[in-house]
């Protein structure tokens, strides 16, 4: 008995490992430590019936940015550790079988834990305040995207101390991902974690397109809607078209793990290639629709401290619209080595008609910037260095569309630089700049400038010290996800230098997160409703927005509109209050979360009886949801007399 | 909003009947088309498809209510998309893997 | 909605009423679209594997022509009745909306019991899941297809249980057309199951 329980809990957690029992330690004591808070504090009731349960579009994004920057600090750490091994030749700092599960679980994080998360911070903290909404389309739906994202995102992250961490790959390429190759939970793990949040992405997509569709302030035509709403809208499109495409090919996948079906397999008239096909067909529109919020941010950014309105609006926003059907064309570049060399030839060309419209963007912003009154406040300066980083991206995204070329540079160090050169330099900085933006207006309270000045350098500097060299090693032939390599390679000194680049960008994160606790501490709530003199809706309410957004719907007539209205001295509203309808609170999207939670644990280690017992759950929550019909009420008008009186709202 | 219902265009038993035929034709002809071996097949592989992608306008037009939804621009533009990204991952994978 | 009351009659008050129905049934047509795209990945996968039978049987020795033109017809009627349920919704009468919905259950209860039953003689017969990549891509196109039936039939149990306890109201009203449609819908994908795979099958 005693013995069986030792084997099990063996296999059940992951053992062994200095850096896993460290891992374990602190986990523990973190739980510790936030039980005993809220305990002390009496803040649990608080937690449930102010966070856990609420439907309001602003806490939910508070929540997802909480979410993706722990996120971005697990994923910034197993690059480290990477960048650590690689740092020397012959290290044996992380043998390879854990290398492995490290670039793994990077990627995986990076991509759908940390930059997915941040998008839909964004959305939720800005769409409905820019487009004069008192919250989205479906407030519950949202917190169920939310809750689901979260608890996929445990689900994955807990596959670091219980049962093993998968290993195949930031996208589990098959057959190496089939159980022939990869027994256990670890690639189950990945499969759930991402089904799971895969499940919010889509209710988001969905949420936030209908949002924009159709929950504008009167008088907003399309045509003048902010450009980041643009932005959004295309990225949803990209997502409600391309995140069935991942549903389906990791369900896929798991049918062939646990009920052996043979779609991938290399018996049973399966096909691996055909896994690579799927997976890139969302691939690449997913990495399209985490890039274009950022252009939305630096459109907005752009104009704000440019004092002027953004240049070349139409061509913006047809730009926007062409790159998300276009990315749905060029999915074979990703396996060019694999393909015939017809399809190769066609799809070496929609991948360079994608970069014009990209282009199009570019030159847009800089005239805009063009005899502007350029102002440097932090936003501006992430979107500054934003533009030449993403330049060179684009540069080698080109030369890696050449086919021909590309049977040279794939799978080398030259391809790694290549996208960190477009995700850290376009999406990162893009979305560091928006939250560096809209801080104020979601907090109340600006960040302390000097600081983030240091984590902008540091970033900076970090981020070409990083992969400048990688480009260098791709020539010289280093291969990817290699765990150590020779002297006699000649790598050693750009590996080393590259190694550098990446500790000055942890070090960056540290200014940030300073910079963030130091402005808790000293609030500075001068001007937050409207710090950079802004242009558009968002801006004309004050910090933090009551729940209800805008005590009175604005009309909108200009694109621009809250610059408009400044301009013309237009901004007094008359206070001719009406009751607001408002969406209740609601526990159900958090336990259905959980649900989904339990789900995934039981089919990760293929407990089939715990995997039905989440469906029920889940099942149930639905089916509770549907039949409850009290679901809204109704603010009365003195108690909305009351708030704006507090928060000197509608000036 | 009572009256504003008043105004759309209803739907009525007799489209749902017409929908209703005109979709087990629809279905009858290429059944029997196959079941007989009547055609060759380049040209039966086109009629069978043909048929099914009528069913689909069928359905839409006569019982999925789009005409009377007020938001049908929005909905046959995401439609037209959406057969276009249909198209690609169908016939593109199809190509992609057949080499 | 009922505990509004004054507010609504003044039309300037649009923010009240982005109209909750029809941009939840906008939302449920999106998602329908996002579905789509689910159902031609599998379909996909089906043309892709379709002819790796890998030594095991084939889509003419497997099918039956009788059954699944079965499955065919009932589907097709059962979109036909739930759409006479949502003409009640019109004319505003609850009891003609719940009797043709309980007829599109029953039919839809023996389609899925039909399609059980083919799966069941199929892997009796020695052809499963495992058995070849053609028999893969068939069981999860057809039984994911299958699974979204049985949820509609629960959804809609669940709607005329709502209908018979609160009649038609702005929510109620809502949710039939909103299973209404995603019962066409389901048929829709049907129809190209039926095309694709047997029809196709059996040439
Ligand atoms: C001008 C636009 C771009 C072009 C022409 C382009 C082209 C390419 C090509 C041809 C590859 C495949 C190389 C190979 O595997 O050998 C590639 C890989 C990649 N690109 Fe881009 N790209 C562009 C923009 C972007 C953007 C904006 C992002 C993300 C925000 C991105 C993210 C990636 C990623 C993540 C990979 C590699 C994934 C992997 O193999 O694990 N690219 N790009
Ligand atoms: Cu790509």
């Amino acid at each position: 008995m005693i013995e069986s329980i030792k084997n099990f809990s063996s296999d059940f957690f992951v053992t062994g490992d200095p850096l896993i029992y460290g891992a374990d330690v602190s986990i523990v004591l973190v739980m510790v430590a936030i039980i005993f808070v809220l305990t002390y504090f009496k803040k649990w009731k608080w937690l449930w019936s102010e966070w856990l349960t609420t439907v309001d579009h602003k806490k939910i994004g508070i929540m997802y940015l909480i979410a993706s920057l722990l996120m971005l600090f697990r994923g910034g750490v197993d690059a480290i550790l990477m960048r650590t091994q690689l740092a020397f030749p012959n290290m044996d700092f992380l043998p390879s079988d854990k290398y492995n599960e490290i670039f793994t679980t990077h990627g995986t994080i990076m991509i759908l834990f940390m930059a997915m998360p941040l998008m839909f911070a964004l959305f939720n903290m800005v769409v409905p305040l820019q487009i004069g909404a008192r919250d989205v389309a479906y407030p519950f739906l949202n917190a169920v995207s939310f809750w689901t994202f979260f608890f996929g995102a445990m689900l994955f992250n807990l596959s670091f101390v219980i049962g093993g961490s998968p290993d195949a790959g930031w996208l589990s390429y098959a057959p190496l991902s089939e159980t022939q190759f990869s027994e256990g939970p670890g690639q189950n793990y990945y499969i759930w974690g991402i089904q799971i949040s895969g499940i919010g992405s889509l209710a988001s997509g969905i949420n936030f397109l209908v949002t924009i569709l159709k929950m504008r302030a009167p008088g907003m035509k399309l045509m003048k809607m902010p450009m980041f709403s643009w932005s959004v809208l295309s990225s949803c499109i990209i997502i409600i078209f391309a995140f069935p495409i991942l549903t389906v090919t990791l369900g896929l996948l798991f049918i062939d793990r646990y009920f052996g079906a043979n779609f991938f397999t290399l018996a049973g008239g399966g096909n691996p290639m055909y896994y690579v096909n799927l997976i890139w067909m969302w691939g690449h529109p997913e990495v399209y629709l985490v890039v274009l919020p950022a252009f939305g941010v630096f459109s907005e950014v752009v104009a704000t401290f440019s004092k002027k309105k953004i240049f070349g609006y139409k061509s913006m926003v047809f730009a926007l619209l062409s790159i998300s059907l276009l990315s749905f064309f060029t999915w074979v570049h990703h396996f060019f080595t694999m393909a015939d060399y017809k399809v190769d030839a066609f799809f070496a060309i929609t991948t360079m008609a994608i970069a014009i419209p990209t282009g199009v963007k570019v030159f847009n912003w800089m005239f805009t910037m063009f005899r502007g009154r350029i102002q440097m406040k932090p936003p501006m300066l992430w979107t500054i260095a934003f533009i030449p980083t993403f330049l060179v991206g684009g540069a080698t995204g080109v030369m890696l569309a050449v086919a021909p070329a590309d049977f040279q540079y794939h799978n080398s160090y030259f391809l790694i630089a290549h996208f960190h050169q477009v995700l850290i330099g376009g999406v990162v900085f893009g979305f560091f700049s928006g939250i560096y933006y809209w801080w104020p207006k979601i907090f109340g309270f600006s960040l302390n400038e000097k600081l983030g000045l240091w984590a902008f350098w540091l970033w900076n500097i970090g981020f070409y010290v990083t992969f400048m060299p990688q480009y260098a090693l791709g020539f010289m032939g280093m291969p990817r996800r290699v765990s150590t390599y020779g002297w006699d390679m000649g790598w050693a000194p750009l590996n080393f230098i590259s190694t550098i680049g990446a500790f000055l960008m942890g070090a960056g994160f540290i200014f940030q997160v300073w910079q963030i606790v130091y402005s808790i501490k000293h609030r500075n709530k001068e001007g937050a409703a409207d710090p950079w003199d802004g242009r558009t809706l968002e801006w004309s309410i004050p910090s933090p927005p009551p729940e209800y957004n805008f005590a009175i719907i604005p009309k909108v007539s200009e694109q621009d509109d809250w610059w408009y209205k400044k301009q013309k001295g237009l901004t007094k509203v008359k206070e001719d209050y009406k009751p607001i309808h408002m969406p209740k609170n609601s526990g159900i999207p958090f336990i259905m979360g959980g649900f989904w939670f339990i789900t995934g644990f039981g089919l990760t280690f293929e407990w089939t009886w715990m995997g039905i017992i989440g469906l029920i759950g889940v099942a149930t929550s639905i089916v509770v949801r549907h039949l409850d019909n009290d679901t809204d009420y109704y603010i009365p008008v003195d108690e909305i007399e009351r708030t704006e009186a507090r928060i000197g709202g509608t000036r | 909003m009572t009256t504003e219902k008043h105004t759309e265009h209803h739907s009525s038993f007799q489209s749902y009947v017409t929908g209703f035929l005109f979709s087990i034709v629809l279905t009858i002809i290429p059944l029997v088309l196959v079941l007989n071996d009547m055609l060759e097949n380049p040209l039966l592989l086109v009629i069978i498809l043909l048929a099914a992608c009528f069913q689909f306008v069928i359905q839409i037009y006569y019982f999925m209510h789009l005409r009377e939804n007020k938001n049908r621009g929005y909905i046959v533009l995401a439609l037209i998309v959406g057969i276009i990204i249909v198209v690609t991952v169908v016939g593109g994978s199809a190509w992609v893997m057949n080499f | 909605m009922s505990q509004s009351t004054a507010g609504k009659i003044d039309h300037h008050n649009e923010e009240e009423h982005h109209d909750t129905s029809s941009i939840k049934i906008f939302g449920f047509w999106i998602f329908l679209i996002s579905d789509l795209i689910l159902f031609s990945v599998l379909f996909a996968t089906y043309v892709v594997l379709r002819t790796r039978y890998s030594g095991g049987p084939t889509g003419a020795e497997l099918f039956e022509v009788p059954i699944f033109v079965a499955e065919t017809f009932i589907l097709l009627t059962s979109s036909f009745t739930s759409g006479l349920a949502t003409l009640g919704l019109q004319q505003g009468k609850v009891k003609t909306v719940i009797n043709w919905l309980i007829v599109t259950v029953v039919l839809g209860i023996a389609f899925v019991g039909l399609e059980v039953t083919e799966f069941i003689t199929l892997v009796e017969e020695g052809a499963t899941i495992s058995t070849s990549a053609f028999l893969s891509a068939f069981y999860v196109l057809v039984g994911t297809h299958g699974l979204h039936v049985s949820a509609g039939i629960i959804w809609m149990i669940s709607t005329i249980f709502q209908l018979s306890r609160y009649g038609i109201t702005e929510e109620t009203n809502r949710k039939t057309q909103v299973v209404s449609l995603y019962w066409h819908f389901l048929d829709v994908v049907w129809i190209f199951i039926f095309t694709v795979v047997y029809l196709l099958g059996v040439m």
